[in-house]
């Protein structure tokens, strides 16, 4: 049977019905399914807040980057936020930055897992060059990603009362157990020449620092929200959200946006209408689809295992397919 | 397949023609080209051949491409002329450096495994071949040790020198030179079948010098020096002297024994070794066969080359972006740090750093050209060819031997042939030729009937219910014809199956002795008696029944000799000089045992179409007994000798219509003084020295062979094979052209394009012949040499130009002109000049036969057909005349039958019977093409969807050359994740079943149309791939883009939107191959829902692996991704997104352009073909290609004949009434 290629096959053949109800179908499995999402986004509340410029004294204006790498400035910047509607917690704050490429080739590499993973391999540099290692030994955590942290702090206070921002539950699990080690401690940190972003507590392995576990996950696009914490209060409408920024990170040089983004989340995550119009884009398309090949079918059928159609009885001298 | 061939061959093996003239004489140096004369034996001495310069190669043998030291560098070397691999070697060197995108493993892991499995299958060929040579090289021989011992050795120890001893049915271990043998006059017969496949003895003999040395101790003191020419590969010459006992003789080929040919019919033989090894006149023929390539691979290669355009485009594209981004967006980007130790990314220098990405992006984007093609290709070739060679329907019972795809790089293009080239001998025809009518003394005998008139009658029968059949059409309940024939066929197979192989004859009138109460006794004695001895045939005993064999050169001499076995005039002996005869008489029990002395024999050749033996009787009288073709011997009749002229002639004509091959028989006696005043006429003839020897001698023959007597003409049928007639129809309907090439007569080729139905009457037969060949005499032959070469030339150009006048004003659309052309006209037709208007004659015409062609015409028809035509030719033939044509052609195919393994050799695919290639063409063939098309198609398009996606993502990155997969997941891609499905594709795949591939041949013509492999196709797939690719893309980038991906809040990392997108991927290229596919068994399901599954599992179990090596694929899909509805929704999603237009395509073609498979597969889909089979049986009757041979073509035309007559008979009745 093998040998001979004549195994029992089905042999499924698109006939109008089938190709009908196959489109009609999808077109009525994507329809909910688009609606479902449109619906899970639509419940989505999420508050953009882009600081960037605002946080930049006026005296700053035409020159950001010297205020942000001056020192002496005072970065701290408050910013008010209009709840518009309702926000169930938790509720997620974001720091999103744009024009930022953390998917570089030279940034992604700039890492070495195995220091991250234990003190065992505190001297494993390789490929954190120029963040590898400075006079007094080897700098922990190495490498320009984490060299470059996000350094920007949130204090969120509603009506002068303060909100806790819980960093809880912000990484994954299998990230803090296994690739950042619980016995690794930054050293040497910051600690060159040139500051890149954050400081890092040095009583503090490398497993509990959240923020730097955040970062380290590099994001895809050179757009890219990262989880800040979590704010376990709900949130009415109209009510006034008080920010305090502590406007560190230099955005300014690349002209990269900083903003900050509060959402509440659905099953499909956060506010993402795209997934439902495409999904609802695609039904309708195969409806149309299905629609229109009724209609060319009720205009010109071809009956089925009709003959005629062969290329022999079209074109007798046997010259077409 | 001439006789002519044959004969010519013998003729330089001088078996007994010039066998009274003791002295040779080296031929003639302008008849041997070659090289020098340089070599030097000491026979006897080997050890003197331990130095140069007579330090001759040893007799091992070797074909094998390597060996244990040079497989490796070789091997590579091979693997690595592959502009592909080379590529990815590049790559995968470079992979080492900083430059790489990916880790060096996944460029080298795939390319290793590529390269790998390509070096395993030659190490195993290549181990195979050792194997082979190992078991040729330990055979044992006798040979020479000194002191006139001998003892065994094994061939490869044998050096120049020595002096061998082969014994009955052994091989020659090298070529040798005969010193004696078992017979006292020193000759013994070889069999060649393993040099040129020929079956039949021939005679060698030694020279008289060294007859004494026929025991072992008389080589005790042996010594003897041959001077003779350098190793070569002309079979049939050999030129030197042996210097022995201070005296020089000259030898020529009859003293020399080649190698790997068998000693047969002689006890032992003694001989000096002269070549051993490579220098062996055998091995030096061994040709490669050139490698061939099909023309889907050669237009694939033009598809790589346009992929990798597009790669060199977009990693142009890509280092641009990149040089420009470097040099005026890093210096921003602080966080990379863009002055310290940048290297490969300093903007003070874009410039160079952009040369750097150049070469990067050449790697990252190499996913655009598969590296897993050629070795998937190589994979499904392989496994196709293992289904045809498995085919049951292919295998011949008889002779156990199945079909045999030799090279399976070809298969494809058995879907695609437009022409076929036919040998007739052995291909046709099965070479055996049976003797089935006779006239003697102007009676007709043998009742009968030959096959050709048996189809005749057949055709008849149907004709005369030709109104029958069609009203039988359309009433539903007819057979179609073609049944019809074959069930007569068969009954006609079983009845006609003779007792006696080579003799169908059938007449109470001559057998059993009645013969001699015919009138004409004496002459039908004397009719017997020409059989019996006017032959060059030797006869084998059989041992066990007492019987007698023979071995003749030509078939149809064996058949005369079974006949006169049958008749009671059984050979039985041949001497160096006589002929034993036993002839039985029913008024005596025991044969009489009468001895011919044979005085000369006077050969055939092609020129003279005639033989003669000059032989007395016991009674001391002298006959020459002559057979020839009819019209030579009817010009030598005396005039009392042509007495039975008339009836005779009438006699012939019947035969030849009958398709039967034709001799006539004549004698004369001589007179003692007329005979000895001749020979030494012929005596003087023969030893005479320089090239008129052989115009001398024939003009000395042509002076005895007067004055005949006509006795009768014997007819014999060159039978046909099984089912010939049948396929020839079947191929002819599936729009494929037949040409017939042929060594043989003009006659017989008709003969049998009328059995083939490859002729017809009715059809406009158009001969192009030259001038003398007109006239048709010897006479007049010489003319030709003195006829200006142009003017003949002119001549032919002429005829040409008529013909193809006549054909384009032809007005009758059933009009079918056959060409016919002999090999001396072809010549001229294939000059540089005249070949075009030649070739465009013959394609105009519905068949093609060349007669009298040379192996070497052979092969320039079909590279003219090849060439000018540029459509895929295949070449079908079974001796070593069909070499060339075999190789020339684009797919040889030989036939593994009776005639030797040379054809086979040379072929690309072997089958047993001619009607087997029915079977390989229309099923296999139209199922390869259409596998191997749609694979590559498939393969182009899952890598350019994949392929471009990286590009995509890479813009997103500033253009650094970073890939959103991991690693592993592009080195699993090709190797894993999408090779079994493709592979699956293109081995299982069918459209329609085998049946009805037969019962529509018009299927086929989808393959010489190229209708699956054509630009517009693969342009399609190309553009649904980008179209994959974007949608694959950016639906998934613009779903993951900032906002959190799970209700936990997360958002989305490169990882995870690298392995969503790569998920993505996999989907939907496995659903698009499923669209693909019609044709699903258990294994397809396996391959292609299992290969989405490995992914899944892959996933998964990678993501167990420690993060030290799984890196942020680490608990990906358990942790990450498994959990967020968007990943499987953003799946399904972009999967049915994929795949929508090209499910679209697919619905409105089939719905509103159905291809013929399509509407075949929907009336086999709802069973229509069991429930209307009149529908089914009409629909299979049209399916063909218009066609002008074949059986259903004469039918046709007879059908035509009888409409017309019927319409007139209408329009006489009908007339009046208006």
């Amino acid at each position: 049977m093998f040998t001979q290629q004549e195994l029992p096959a089905c042999k499924p053949i698109l006939t109008p019905p089938w190709v009908i109800t196959a489109f009609v179908s999808v077109g009525i499995i994507f329809i909910p399914i688009g609606l479902a999402s449109l619906f899970a986004s639509e419940h989505v509340v999420e508050i953009i807040d882009r600081y960037d410029k605002d946080c930049v004294p006026s005296n700053y204006t035409n020159n950001a980057l010297a205020y942000i790498q001056s020192t002496q400035t005072n970065k701290t910047c408050t910013r008010h936020l209009i709840i518009p509607e309702r926000m169930k917690s938790p509720i997620y704050v974001y720091y999103q930055l744009e024009n930022f490429y953390q998917n570089h080739r030279r940034y992604i590499k700039n890492r070495n897992d195995y220091q991250l993973r234990s003190r065992a391999y505190e001297f494993d540099v390789d490929d954190c060059d120029p963040e590898a290692k400075t006079e007094r030994g080897p700098i922990v955590p190495c490498g320009l990603i984490a060299w470059s942290l996000f350094n920007d702090t949130y204090r969120f206070s509603l009506q002068n009362e303060v909100i806790q921002v819980s960093k809880q539950d912000i990484v994954w699990k299998s990230d803090q157990n296994h690739k950042f080690g619980s016995n690794v401690y930054p050293k040497n940190f910051q600690s060159s020449g040139l500051i890149g972003g954050a400081r890092l507590n040095q009583s503090i392995p490398l497993s509990k620092q959240v923020d730097l576990i955040v970062w380290m996950r590099t994001a895809a696009l050179p757009t890219f929200r990262k989880l800040y914490g979590k704010i376990e209060v709900e949130l009415e409408a109209n009510q006034n959200l008080t920010v305090l920024i502590q406007n560190n990170y230099n955005t300014y040089s690349f002209a990269g946006k900083k903003k900050l983004v509060l959402s509440t989340t659905s099953w499909i995550g956060g506010k993402n209408d795209f997934l439902g119009i495409a999904y609802l884009a695609v039904g309708g398309l195969c409806l149309f689809v299905a629609i229109s090949f009724v209609l060319l079918y009720l205009l010109k059928p071809r009956p089925l295992e009709d003959p005629s159609y062969l290329s022999w009885n079209i074109n007798p001298a046997g010259l077409s397919n | 397949m001439g006789k002519g061939r044959i004969r010519a061959k013998l003729r330089r093996s001088n078996l007994y023609t010039f066998a009274c003239i003791r002295p040779h004489f080296p031929e003639t140096e302008e008849q041997f080209e070659g090289p020098g004369y340089s070599r030097l034996i000491y026979c006897n001495e080997p050890s003197r051949h331990e130095t140069k310069p007579v330090k001759y190669c040893s007799n091992y043998i070797s074909t094998t491409k390597y060996n244990f030291i040079t497989f490796l560098p070789k091997a590579i070397f091979e693997q690595f002329r592959r502009v592909a691999n080379l590529y990815f070697l590049l790559t995968a060197i470079l992979s080492l450096t900083d430059v790489a995108p990916f880790s060096a493993v996944s460029m080298i892991a795939p390319l290793a495994f590529v390269v790998g499995l390509s070096m395993a299958k030659e190490a195993l060929e290549d181990w195979r071949r050792f194997i082979q040579d190992m078991k040729v090289n330990m055979r044992k021989a006798v040979v020479h040790k000194g002191n006139g011992v001998f003892s065994h050795k094994p061939w490869m120890k044998i050096r120049v020198g020595d002096v061998v001893k082969v014994e009955k049915d052994k091989f020659f271990p090298a070529d040798l030179l005969l010193l004696s043998s078992s017979y006292e006059d020193g000759i013994c017969y070889v069999e060649t079948m393993n040099l040129d496949g020929e079956t039949n003895l021939k005679v060698k003999r030694a020279l008289e010098a060294t007859l004494s040395l026929d025991d072992d101790e008389s080589f005790k003191d042996f010594t003897g020096k041959i001077k003779c020419e350098d190793p070569n590969p002309s079979l049939y010459t050999f030129v030197g002297n042996l210097e022995y006992d201070s005296q020089i003789h000259p030898l020529d080929p009859s003293q020399v024994l080649l190698r790997d040919s068998k000693l047969r019919n002689t006890a032992y033989i003694y001989g000096v070794v002269i070549f051993t090894g490579h220098d062996s006149k055998v091995m030096q023929n061994a040709t490669k066969s050139p490698s061939k390539r099909s023309n889907i691979e050669k237009q694939m290669d033009k598809i790589i080359y346009i992929l990798f355009s597009l790669l060199v485009l977009i990693s142009l594209i890509s280092s641009l972006g990149f040089a420009v981004k470097t040099q005026f967006q890093m210096p921003d980007w602080w966080y990379l740090q863009p002055y310290v130790d940048s290297k490969l990314y300093d903007p003070n220098r874009p410039a160079l750093s952009g040369l750097f990405h150049l070469v990067t992006a050449l790697i990252l984007y190499g996913y655009l050209i598969p590296i897993s093609l050629y070795v998937s290709i190589e994979v499904v070739k392989v496994l196709q060819a293992m289904f045809i060679n498995q085919d049951i329907y292919m295998y011949d019972e008889e002779t156990g031997t199945p079909a045999q795809a030799r090279t399976s790089n070809l298969n494809e293009e058995l879907g695609q042939v437009d022409t076929i080239l036919s040998d007739k001998t052995g291909t046709l025809t099965c070479n055996q030729m049976d003797f089935l009518k006779c006239s003697i003394s102007g009676t007709a005998y043998g009742t009968r009937s030959s096959e050709v008139e048996l189809a005749a009658a057949r055709q008849m029968a149907i004709d005369l219910d030709g109104n029958d059949s069609e009203l039988s059409y359309r009433s539903g309940g007819g057979v179609p014809e073609i049944e019809l024939e074959t069930v007569v066929t068969s009954k006609d197979e079983r009845d006609q199956k003779p007792p006696i192989k080579g003799f169908s004859f059938q007449d109470t009138r001559l057998m059993n002795g009645s013969w001699l109460k015919e009138p004409n006794s004496d002459v039908l004695l004397l009719f017997f008696r020409i059989l019996a001895i006017c032959h060059t045939a030797i006869p084998e005993e059989n041992e066990e029944t007492g019987g007698f064999t023979y071995e003749a050169e030509s078939p149809d001499e064996g058949a005369f000799l079974v006949a006169a076995r049958e008749f009671g005039f059984e050979f039985c002996k041949r001497t160096q000089s006589s002929i034993f005869v036993r002839e039985r008489y029913p008024s005596s029990e025991e044969p009489i045992e009468r001895e011919y002395k044979i005085l000369n024999l006077l050969d055939f050749t092609s020129k003279r179409k005639r033989m003669s033996v000059i032989v007395r009787d016991g009674d001391g009288q002298i006959f020459l007994l002559c057979k020839g073709a009819d019209s030579i011997i009817f010009d030598r009749l005396s005039k009392n000798g042509k007495v039975f002229l008339e009836a005779t002639t009438k006699h012939l004509n019947d035969y030849g219509e009958a398709g039967l091959r034709t001799l006539a028989l004549s004698y004369r006696k001589l007179q003692e003084e007329e005979y000895s005043a001749w020979n030494n006429e012929f005596l003087k003839a023969k030893t005479s020295i320089g090239g008129d020897r052989e115009a001398m001698l024939e003009k000395v023959s042509d002076m005895i062979e007067r004055d005949l007597i006509l006795v009768g003409a014997t007819a014999v049928e060159d039978k046909l094979q099984k089912g010939v007639p049948q396929c020839i129809d079947k191929l002819a309907q599936a729009g494929l052209k037949i040409w017939v090439l042929t060594g043989d007569k003009m006659e017989t080729a008709i003969n049998i394009g009328f059995a083939c139905s490859l002729l017809r009457q009715g059809m406009k037969q158009i001969f192009i012949k030259t001038a003398t060949d007109m006239e048709a005499q010897d006479s007049k032959e010489n003319l030709l040499l003195f006829m200006p070469h142009q003017a003949v030339k002119e001549n032919i150009a002429l005829q040409i130009t008529n013909a193809s006048q006549m054909i384009k004003l032809e007005k009758d659309p059933h009009a079918a002109f056959a060409l016919i052309i002999d090999g001396k006209t072809l010549t001229y037709a294939l000059e540089d000049d005249l070949k075009h208007q030649f070739l465009n004659l013959a394609v105009d015409c519905a068949s093609v036969i060349c007669c009298r062609v040379s192996p070497k015409q052979k092969a320039l028809v079909t590279r003219l057909v090849k060439e000018g035509t540029g459509k895929t030719t295949l070449a079908i033939g079974d001796g070593a005349n069909d070499v060339g044509m075999i190789q020339e052609a684009d797919i040889g195919v030989g036939i593994s039958g009776v005639e030797g393994m040379q054809a086979v050799m040379a072929s690309d695919f072997a089958i047993a019977q001619f009607r087997f290639l029915e079977r390989l063409l229309v099923v296999h063939g139209h199922w390869c093409y259409k596998r191997i098309a749609q694979m590559i198609c498939y393969f182009f398009y899952k890598n350019i969807a994949f392929g471009l996606t990286i590009f995509y993502f890479e813009a997103f990155t500033g253009f650094s050359g970073q890939s959103v997969y991991d690693d592993w997941y592009m080195l699993l891609f090709n190797v894993v994740l999408t090779s079994l499905p493709v592979i699956s594709l293109g081995v299982f795949e069918q459209d329609v079943s085998s049946e009805i591939c037969l019962q529509f041949p018009a299927l086929y013509q989808q393959g010489p149309r190229n209708l699956f492999f054509d630009w517009y196709r693969i342009f399609g797939w190309m553009g649904n791939g980008l179209y994959s690719s974007l949608v694959i893309f950016f639906l998934n980038i613009i779903i993951f883009y900032d906002q959190a991906f799970r209700d936990e809040g997360q958002t989305a990392d490169m990882s995870a939107v690298g392995t969503t997108m790569f998920t993505c991927i996999i989907w939907a290229v496995n659903c698009q191959i499923a669209l693909t596919m019609s044709h699903f068994t258990w294994i397809q399901h396996l391959l292609i829902w299992g290969s989405v599954a490995t992914w899944y599992l892959f996933l998964f179990l990678y993501g167990m692996m420690p993060p030290i090596y799984s890196g942020n694929a680490f608990h990906l899909l358990v942790e990450v991704l498994a959990p967020a509805p968007i990943y499987w929704c953003t799946t399904l999603l972009v999967t049915l997104t994929c795949n929508l237009p090209y499910l679209s395509h697919l619905s409105f073609q089939r719905c509103f352009h159905p291809m013929d498979h399509h509407i075949i597969q929907e009336i086999k889909y709802y069973k229509k073909d069991v429930e209307d089979r009149y529908m089914w049986t009409r629909e299979r009757s049209k399916a063909r290609q218009e066609t002008k041979i074949g059986i259903t073509a004469r039918v046709d035309a007879k059908i035509r004949q009888l409409k017309g007559r019927l319409t007139k008979k209408y329009s006489t009745i009908g007339s009046p009434l208006q």
